[in-house]
């Protein structure tokens, strides 16, 4: 009778736990099963894209079903619950599930519920998000024709995934609205609670600039108590208020629903995790990946590609009995837009903030905490490697698992 | 780098942040206290203090959501007691780090 190594989430981390997994699994021992809910596999980093019409849907949406690799059962489900103590996990349309070793790869999701006055009837009208697809679309059919004003983007609270975004759609619309040459009829607000743009030193040495040379007003240390839709002003606890004509926020990020149903994540629904060796604190045959955990890492595509790299090897020590690598770093990764046909890329863990220096060989050919014409190339050429090397788990040269510390001159 | 604060020496950042937790204590708090505008530190300001100083140590992320909701004192208070940024002004007077973003 085979064991069963099921994984929750058919995502960027979900579907390369797959194909670690199942090529290293024997066939004969191990069953393997990838739950979503989805039948449908998006390249999130697209969204941000999408308002722009930079990319188009066709570039973003695949068949979750492609990237699953053979011998790997996919299972289009809602999952309802998750009790680790019985090992099995129940769908919404009550089956049950049980397993041997379980992977949640659940990810995160955005709460507009969370924020009195985001949803309502200017929700998606002068209230936007572009998180999620429908977010994103609306978004775009909303800029195709929107005639000006005061443009406000804004985070509610941290931790979000992807959370240079924001600060990427503030430089793109600065690109956009120049190109239709009515810039000087946007004003453009970045609204964070964090105590600036950039928060590391070397970054906020070397990039503050960016914001000013854009025209871009910066209001910090801001956390949003309410939206009043009625007068289109985004209030902070302490009285100040954001008015905006066109609002881009980016809700509040939780962990999925089914992880608050099974009582197993913190108050956004995190899931504690060990930061090194990604095994729950809780449950030993357990271990979470991706936007899922409560690493304080970010949450990124990147990191869930490095992470999986230990995960992999972890579970095979698991299965033999072995000690866990406590070796996983934090390693992020990220190509920042910065707008006019230019990036950034940093590159950083939880021991170093991002700093200059080359990538990913000494040599470069990217340039870190830089702006460049080939790091944006470089953000779109990516699109096509996620697609065909980084999900299916193949090998990309020169960048490993763990940061390499950067070179003091 | 090293910075004398009444009468201490500790290690900060380049922001003026401890480096190290366990050299913290009230004085210290005071003083950066008076350098933030916070007012003189009352019995609430500590109870905020003592909460992050418990959370650093346990390793937990420091947010104004967790702030909020730990039953120390609402989102509105923490603006009141420490104005024009309660996540950045009350972290640097905790003498624990300041919390940021990935970038």
């Amino acid at each position: 009778m085979s064991k069963h190594l099921l994984i929750l989430g058919g995502g960027t981390a979900g579907t390369i736990m797959a194909n670690q997994l199942r090529r290293r699994l024997c066939k004969t021992e191990w069953r393997m099963t990838v739950v979503d809910r989805s039948s449908k596999h998006l390249y999130q980093p697209g969204f941000l894209f999408l308002p722009f019409g930079i990319y188009q849907e066709k570039d973003i949406i695949r068949e979750t079903r492609d990237f699953i690799p053979g011998g790997v059962d996919f299972l289009q489900a809602e999952v309802g619950k998750i009790t680790p103590e019985a090992h099995a996990v129940t769908l919404q349309d009550g089956r049950e599930v049980s397993y041997d070793l379980l992977i949640i790869a659940t990810g995160c999701r955005t709460a507009p519920e969370e924020t009195a006055g985001m949803l309502g009837p200017k929700w998606r009208d002068n209230i936007h998000d572009f998180y999620t697809l429908d977010g994103a679309r609306a978004l775009r059919e909303k800029l195709a024709s929107w005639p000006g004003g005061k443009l406000v983007v804004h985070i509610n609270e941290m931790p979000i995934k992807c959370p240079v975004a924001p600060l990427e759609f503030s430089f793109l619309a600065d690109t956009f609205f120049t190109g239709r040459r009515m810039r000087d009829k946007v004003s453009i607000t970045y609204v964070t609670p964090l105590s600036g743009a950039f928060t590391k030193p070397k970054a906020a040495k070397k990039l503050s600039h960016l914001l000013a040379d854009k025209g871009i007003e910066l209001v910090t240390d801001f956390t949003a108590e309410k939206i009043d839709q009625e007068r289109n002003v985004l209030a902070c606890y302490d009285g100040r208020e954001v008015p905006y004509d066109l609002l881009v926020t980016t809700p509040t990020n939780m962990g999925d629903a089914a992880i608050q149903r099974s009582g197993l994540g913190d108050d956004l629904n995190f899931i504690a995790t060990n930061k090194h060796t990604l095994q729950s604190l809780k449950h030993p045959d357990l271990f979470v990946i991706g936007d899922a955990t409560n690493l304080p890492a970010s949450k990124a595509g990147s990191v869930a590609h490095f992470e999986s790299e230990t995960l992999a090897d972890n579970v095979l020590r698991h299965i033999e009995g072995e000690p866990l690598k406590e070796e996983f770093d934090g390693h992020s990764n990220c190509f920042i837009e910065s707008g006019n046909g230019k990036a950034l890329l940093i590159d950083f863990n939880y021991e170093y903030e991002p700093h200059e220096g080359a990538f990913p060989f000494f040599f470069g050919p990217m340039k870190l905490l830089q702006e460049s014409r080939l790091n944006h190339w470089g953000k779109h050429a990516f699109r096509w490697i996620y697609w065909h090397i980084l999900l299916r788990a193949l090998p990309l040269p020169g960048i490993s698992r763990n940061k390499k510390p950067p070179v003091t001159a | 780098m090293n910075k004398d604060i009444a009468g201490h020496t500790v290690d900060v950042n380049e922001e003026g942040y401890l480096t190290n937790m366990s050299q913290w204590n009230e004085q210290i708090a005071a003083a950066i206290a008076a350098e933030e505008g916070v007012g003189p530190l009352a019995a609430t300001h500590m109870k905020v203090i003592s909460y992050l100083r418990e959370q650093q140590a346990a390793g937990a992320a420091l947010t104004i959501r967790s702030m909020g909701r730990s039953g120390v004192v609402t989102t509105k208070e923490l603006y009141d007691l420490f104005p024009g940024g309660p996540l950045k002004k009350a972290s640097k007077i905790a003498g624990i780090a300041k919390p940021v973003g990935c970038i």
